[in-house]
Parts: C-alpha cells; structure tokens; sequence
C-alpha cells in the first residue's frame, strides 16, 4: 500500500539539505519498524519518493514523501510511530493512503506550491514593501534573467506568479513548482526589490514553504490541491 | 528550539552546516542546571570523520548514563568556518548545548593519528583555550589525552593537562570523583592533577622532568612530586562481554565515513606483526561473547535505523565465533533490509562463501594485504602470510567470480633490499597469471589488480621501534622503482600501483617516536598555518620545515637514526603489559627472519598475560 507522509522541516533542521533529509527518513522509517518494501538486489533499497526538493536555509511545514508498506497499517499508527522516533525541527503532519492510479504519481505531478517570506531581522527595507508588492504583482509581465546550467536568458517570471501579496509579517506567494517550470521565492523577491530599484541584502530573507500543490485541473485550467488531499486516512 | 552558536548567515556560507548544528538522533540533552561535570569530547579532525570513531561514541554513552555528567561532542572546524570564527572572534562550541568549550570542566581529545596534533592545537585555540598547560588557569577547562597515539605522549605533553592511557571504560569515573572531591573542598586545579596523578593511567606531565645527555638521547624521565609514579600502567578492560557498550549510538544527518552500525567483536590481535603498533598496545586480544555481540546487533539497529553493520577487530578472522555470528547476521540482514560489511578478513573457503552471499561479487574487490613483496621480508616483519596462501585464496575468488583484488605492502621495511621491492610486482604478477589460466570463457573479462604501498614508519612499543626510517627521498626512489619493476611485467596492463605521500610519512615517524622537544616544533608549524595535515589538499610542507629551522630540531635523530637497546626511549615510564625484554628478543628474530608463533599456537610470553585474561588464558577455566 503506497502512503504519503506530508512531514515539517523547521529550526536547526532547515540546515540538513535534501539527500539527507531522505537518508533521515530511510533510517526513521527502520527505527519506527514500519514495514516498508524493498527493491530487488544485493543491495537494496526502500521503495520511497519524495517530492520537491528543500533548498538549505529553508523551513517548511508542506514536505511530502510517499513509501510503499508491505501490509496495511492505520494511518495515524505511522504518524504516531514515525514521531516517536523524530528529533526537534523533524514532524510528521499527515500519512495518508494514495490509491493507486493517477493520483498515486503526484509527486510527478507537484506544480505549486506556497512560501511565506519575512526579513531576518534588521534587514527589512525601510520603503513600504506591502504597497509595493501590491503594484509589482499587477505588473502584465515580469522579465528576469535566468540561468541555467547551459545559459542565461531573460524570462517572464509573471504566468508562474499565481499569487503575491503582503502577509502578517511578510510576504506570502503561490508560485509554480515542479519539474516544466520551478520558480524560486528568492528570485521574485530579487525581481521585485531591482524593479524598485533597490538591491536584496545577502541572506536578508527567511524562507518558509507552506504547501505543495498538484494540479487536477483539466486541460490547461489551473486547479491545485495540497498532494495530502489526493490520499485518505486509513483506520 | 535550541540556539544555535552560529547565526544563519554564517552556516549559510560554509559548507555542510549540518556538521555544526548537533541535534542528532540519540544526542543527548541535559538539563544544565543539574549538572555537575560538563566533558567536551573532540576528535580533532573534521565531522565526518571523528563521528565515525567508535571509541567516542563508547565514552559518549558510559559518560551520559552517570545524571551528573553532560559529555557534548566537538569537532575541528573545517577551514572555511576556522576562517570566520578567528575573524569574528567567535568561540568555540559544543554540539549539543552550543555552549563555548571554555565554560566547561573539560576538553578530553582521541588521539587516533599522530598527524592530527596541529588540530588539537586548532581546537585548543578556537576555545580561547591557552595551547600549553603551564599558562592555563583555574578557569579553563582541563585539557585530557587518550586514545593509541597517548602512548607516547611526549611529543604533545605540553599541551595537555593530563594523559589517560589505555582503555577509557576503566578508570574515568574515579577521575571524575576525584575532580567533584576536590571542587567540592574548593581545591585548586593543581590539587586536582595531584590527586588524578595517583590514579592508575593517568599521566601528568607536569609532574615529569627530561634531561638529555649530550648527544641528544634522554637520559631520565623522572617524577618531580612524589605523589607521581615512576611507571604508568595501561588501562585494560578484562570483561569485553559486560564492558560497556554504546547501545545506541549517534547517528549523523551528514554522510560519515563510517555510517553504520559497528560491532566490535573483539580487542586485540594474536598475530604480533613485528611493524603493528595496535597488535601491540591492544594485548592480551579480549573477545566479546557472540550472544551478547547478537543482542547488541539487533539493538543497535533499533535504535539508529542504520542500513549497514560492519564487524570491527584487527583481525576478524581469527574470532572463534565468527562462522555463528556472521550466520546470524546474514539472517537478520536479509530480512531488514540491511547490508553487511566485514572488513579485515582472511580470504579463505569460508570467508569467501559469506563475501558471495553478502556482496555482488561483480562490483567488489577482494583485499589481501601481505605487507611486503618476498617471503624472507615477510619472515623479518612476521606475517605469516605465505605467497601459495595468497595465490590459492586469488584463485578460489577468481574462480567463484571475483576479478578485482587490492594488495597492500609497506615499503622501507627494515632490512629491506631492492630484491624484496621487486618482490612485490613479482607477487602482483603471480596473481594476475593465476587469474589468465582461467579458461577465457569461464571468467569475467581482465583481472584488476591495485597494489597500494604506504611507507614504513617505526612505531613506538613495537619491535621495530629501535629501527631506522627511510628518508623522503629513499621512500620515492623505492616507490618509483617498484614503478618501473611493475611496467616490465608481462600482464603489467592488469595492474595498478599507487602510493602514499613520502613528506607526510616522515614527519609521522617523527611525532610518533618524538619526544617532548618535538612540541616547540608542533606549535611553531600550528603558528605558521599547518592544520588538517592528515589532508594532502591543507599539508604545509613548508611550514614544518620552517619550524624545524627555526626551532633548532633535527627530524633526522628522531626519524632515521637506528636507537641502542641500551636507550632510554621516551615511553618507556608507560608499561603496555608487553614487556621491553619481548620486544627486544622480537627486534632480534626479525634481524634474525624468524617468525614468531601467533598466541593461539604458542604463548611467546609477551607479558600481557598479567592481566589473567584474555586468550593468554583461553580454554583454561
């Protein structure tokens, strides 16, 4: 049975990158002794995909990874057992059972997600950056130079902008995510602080993802759902 | 959530940051509070690589189980963070309270290789730590040494407080007794070394003098308090199966070298390899009972979620129980999904039928290390491993589907003539034959054959310990004659040759047997920017040279000079329980290309069976 495990990175964790965050998981799924299945071979591995990758410096509160359980197990049993295990910064929020089909390749799927953006102390700008990112995200387009391991190209950033406002102390935004086109927060934020004509202090900015979405929607409609929604718990 | 030493900024801009947060499965936390003796455990090379020692994490464990005592772990800064802590003035820390190292009570260091001693003096400054001991204050933490290097101690002893020689399960709770004995009387840290020099194992240099005849030898090592003993005996534990053992250990969120499980089945060789420091200074070879090495397997599994086990010993053959044991593990790994890893085994019928179950014989390679290149070289330094058990073990892997093997040899071994360097690529030669008389379609393309040399370096309490090293530039004439002697061979496209670095070997042999003059030339280099030396990218050769220069000390009386049997050695006032008068008559035998019987054959009386246990007293209950 293939379940998806939607986990929090916060704290100091937000320093331990991607591959071992899923070497953290390999070995808190054997400690929680969840039966987890295994490919063939001498040396074999556990049957685990995880989602978007984490950037270093980032927190979240939306990480997802699906395994596949040999039998089937109630789902809030797995979010019990693989807590017990978890150091601080390390959560598990949600297991839910992924029904095979469609939905059960969402993390192929993953096309947004949410990030809320905050200044680390001292380093907010002293214009009024509520009003501005109003403007900024009414702009019809939104060119940036991009780089790529084999180029660097002017691009609009703008269609995969799907929401960009002020938040309680920050700034809150649903950008595209995935393998067609993953926009990062840092580089809006460096996008709308050169269109103020401004320059983004070095490490100025605290990143936190709060979701990531798959799109269900059909023929070039956008329709996002958190990928926990795509599962059910199972008792 | 904890506080990190670091700010954000700057575990952004070094890397692997995850090496300085602490925070680990099976770390432990304590509440400051109620807590009497704070340690900081170092081992001072990078995290990687001291997280992968067992013996920290054994101490980590005996340590934390007493409620009084928080032991933290620290490791050496890489260069990049050393870089920015200097410039910011920020102290160091421990991982897991994040507190600076100068607030605790103290900073104990494993002493693991000899070329780590300029990061010791990285870490002790880093702390805001004075580097000697005699300009140390009530208020800085008591700097100890352990670990195989504190064996000679003296090349290092001005900077350390004090020395803990031997096993640390033993005597390190009476040290800290003593330490809350007098904390609690309101005595001074002198009253403590004092006390703690009274102890068994414990070495307090301070309390020693050296004088040197003219001719540069020494000429006495003396106590100068009489509350000091002449001799410091080494610290054994007898009851490998109820010693205590880490149950469960930390586990990185980095990849360490060794990321694994380990289980240490045994301490101790019975070989006695005349070049071997470790088969030495680990007599009498203790083993643990396979069902309690069983239960802390399956322990230990649980508590880390590691996907790999890996037997330690010097010489996992040679562990009576091992055919039940690895059994037993294969089972269990089978069915959890766990690999296993089993080092330093004899390739015979038996290992390599466990090595066809356990590894994909396709991508491994098999490791033979035979040490030298002819048999009368292998008689001098006694490895008893003859060219026929080689080629018959080569052959029953090539024919059970194994094309890659790796060979390891000493070069500069004493006595050694060009004859016994050819040997080596003779040897190399054999083999790849043995694996071309395997009829064409019933192997695995062409053989692989790596020959590794290092260079030999005399270590002290072995009998090679009076003997003569090499020069730099002898090491790599050797190496590149072997070189040229491999290139000539008929099947010299199936073989391999690598060596070590000859500058880094040469100043090992000198601060493995120097004595404490070598400490100014230490810290001079430390001044003059040496750290990481054990790294070949951060060795300053130019920087122990100018030390050496500028100090006055002449590296070659400690490196190439043959020592008298009649010398006063720098560690002689530490007894091993293997006794001087053993390793002489072994000194002799190699001269002689004697070989010596290993201790299951025939007890040659080394001594180490004073301490009643052991294989020295095997089947004898």
């Amino acid at each position: 049975m293939k379940i998806r495990i939607k986990f929090a990175k916060e704290g100091v964790m937000k320093f331990v990158g991607h591959l071992d965050v899923m070497r953290y998981f390999q070995k808190a799924i054997r400690r929680a002794q969840l039966p987890i299945a295994y490919s063939e071979g001498f040396s074999p591995h556990m049957l685990l995909s995880f989602a978007s990758p984490l950037g270093v410096g980032i927190t979240s509160t939306g990480e997802y990874f699906d395994m596949v359980l040999t039998e089937s197990m109630a789902t809030k049993e797995i979010v019990e057992r693989l807590n017990q295990t978890m150091v601080e910064g390390m959560r598990v929020i949600s297991a839910r059972h992924v029904p095979d089909g469609k939905a059960s390749k969402a993390m192929s799927l993953v096309s947004g997600a949410d990030y809320l953006v905050r200044f680390r102390e001292g380093t907010a700008p002293d214009w009024d950056y509520p009003e501005k990112i109003a403007e900024f995200s009414n702009l019809p387009e939104i060119m940036v130079l991009r780089k790529t391991k084999r180029s660097e190209k002017m691009t609009d950033i703008r269609p995969w902008i799907y929401k960009l406002e002020a938040a309680k102390d920050g700034i809150s935004m649903q950008l595209s995510a995935g393998s067609v086109s993953n926009l990062k927060p840092e580089l809006v934020m460096e996008a709308f602080f050169s269109w103020m004509g401004a320059e983004l202090p070095p490490y100025a900015l605290l990143i936190h993802r709060e979701e990531v979405y798959a799109d269900i929607g059909e023929e070039g409609s956008l329709h996002l759902v958190p990928l926990e929604e795509l599962g059910e718990e199972v008792e | 959530m904890r506080k990190l030493a670091l700010s954000d900024e700057i575990l952004l801009q070094v890397e692997q940051p995850a090496r300085y947060i602490g925070n680990e499965v099976n770390s432990v936390m304590k509440e400051k509070s109620k807590i009497d003796i704070r340690f900081a455990f170092c081992f001072p090379d990078v995290y990687e690589i001291g997280m992968s020692h067992l013996g920290i994490q054994i101490l980590y464990g005996m340590f934390n189980k007493r409620e009084n005592i928080w032991c933290e772990r620290v490791y050496s800064p890489w260069p990049d963070l050393d870089r920015i802590l200097r410039d910011q003035k920020i102290p160091l820390f421990a991982l897991e309270s994040q507190d600076p190292i100068h607030e605790f009570d103290f900073l104990g260091f494993t002493l693991q290789y000899e070329m780590c001693y300029t990061n010791v003096l990285q870490v002790l400054d880093l702390s805001g730590i004075p580097l000697r001991s005699e300009s140390r204050t009530e208020e800085d933490p008591i700097v100890i040494g352990g670990g195989p290097c504190a064996y000679n101690p003296e090349p290092i002893a001005p900077f350390f407080d004090l020395f803990y020689i031997g096993e640390g399960e033993t005597v390190y709770d009476r040290l800290f007794d003593v330490y809350l004995e007098n904390k609690k009387t309101g005595g001074t840290r002198r009253d403590f070394l004092l006390k703690a020099c009274q102890i068994p194992g414990i070495y307090v240099p301070e309390f020693y003098e050296a004088t040197y005849r003219e001719d540069g030898t020494l000429s006495s090592f003396l106590p100068v308090v009489p509350q000091a003993p002449k001799r410091i005996e080494k610290q054994v534990v007898m009851d490998m199966t109820n010693a205590t053992y880490p149950e469960a250990p930390v586990v990185p969120f980095i990849k360490a070298t060794q990321d694994r499980v380990v289980l240490e089945i045994q301490r101790g060789c019975i070989r006695g390899c005349r070049f071997c420091q470790a088969g030495m200074l680990y007599r009498p070879t203790r083993e643990r009972d396979v069902e309690r090495l069983k239960e802390l397997a399956d322990c230990m599994m649980k508590s880390t979620g590691h996907d790999e086990i890996s037997l330690s010993s010097l010489s996992s053959s040679d562990y009576r129980q091992l055919p039940e044991l690895v059994n037993h593990l294969i089972d269990y790994c089978q069915t959890h999904g766990v690999n296993i890893s089993l080092p330093s085994l004899r390739i015979d019928a038996f290992s390599l039928d466990v090595m066809s179950k356990v590894q994909d014989i396709k991508k491994s390679s098999l490791t033979f290390a035979p040490e030298a290149g002819t048999q009368r070289m292998r008689d001098v330094i006694n490895k008893g491993l003859t060219e026929e058990v080689i080629l018959d073990g080569a052959g029953k892997a090539f024919e059970g589907g194994w094309n890659k093997v790796k060979l390891y040899f000493m070069l500069g071994l004493p006595t050694e003539t060009e004859e016994d360097i050819r040997g080596i690529s003779h040897l190399a030669e054999k083999i790849a034959r043995r694996y071309y008389e395997i009829p064409k379609d019933q192997r695995n393309g062409k053989c692989q054959i790596t020959v590794s040399t290092s260079f030999f370096i005399p270590k002290p309490f072995t009998p090679f310990q009076w003997a003569p090293m090499n020069k730099g530039h002898q090491f790599l004439e050797k190496a590149s004659l072997l070189k040229s002697q491999i290139r000539s061979e008929l099947n010299q496209k199936s073989i391999r040759y690598m060596y070590h670095e000859a500058d880094v070997s040469v100043l090992e042999g000198f601060l493995a047997r120097g004595d404490r003059r070598a400490a100014d030339v230490i810290q001079r280099a430390y001044e003059k920017g040496a750290m990481f030396d054990a790294w070949s990218e951060y060795f300053k050769k130019n920087a122990w040279m100018e030390a050496f220069a500028q100090t006055g000390v002449d590296l070659d009386f400690y490196t190439t000079r043959e020592r008298e049997l009649s010398e006063l050695l720098p560690w002689d006032f530490i007894h091993i329980g293997v006794s001087r008068r053993f390793l002489e008559r072994e000194w002799e035998q190699a001269k002689k290309e004697t070989v010596t019987p290993n201790c299951r054959v025939r007890c040659q009386g080394c001594g180490a069976n004073e301490y009643q246990g052991g294989v020295c007293y095997e089947d004898q209950n």
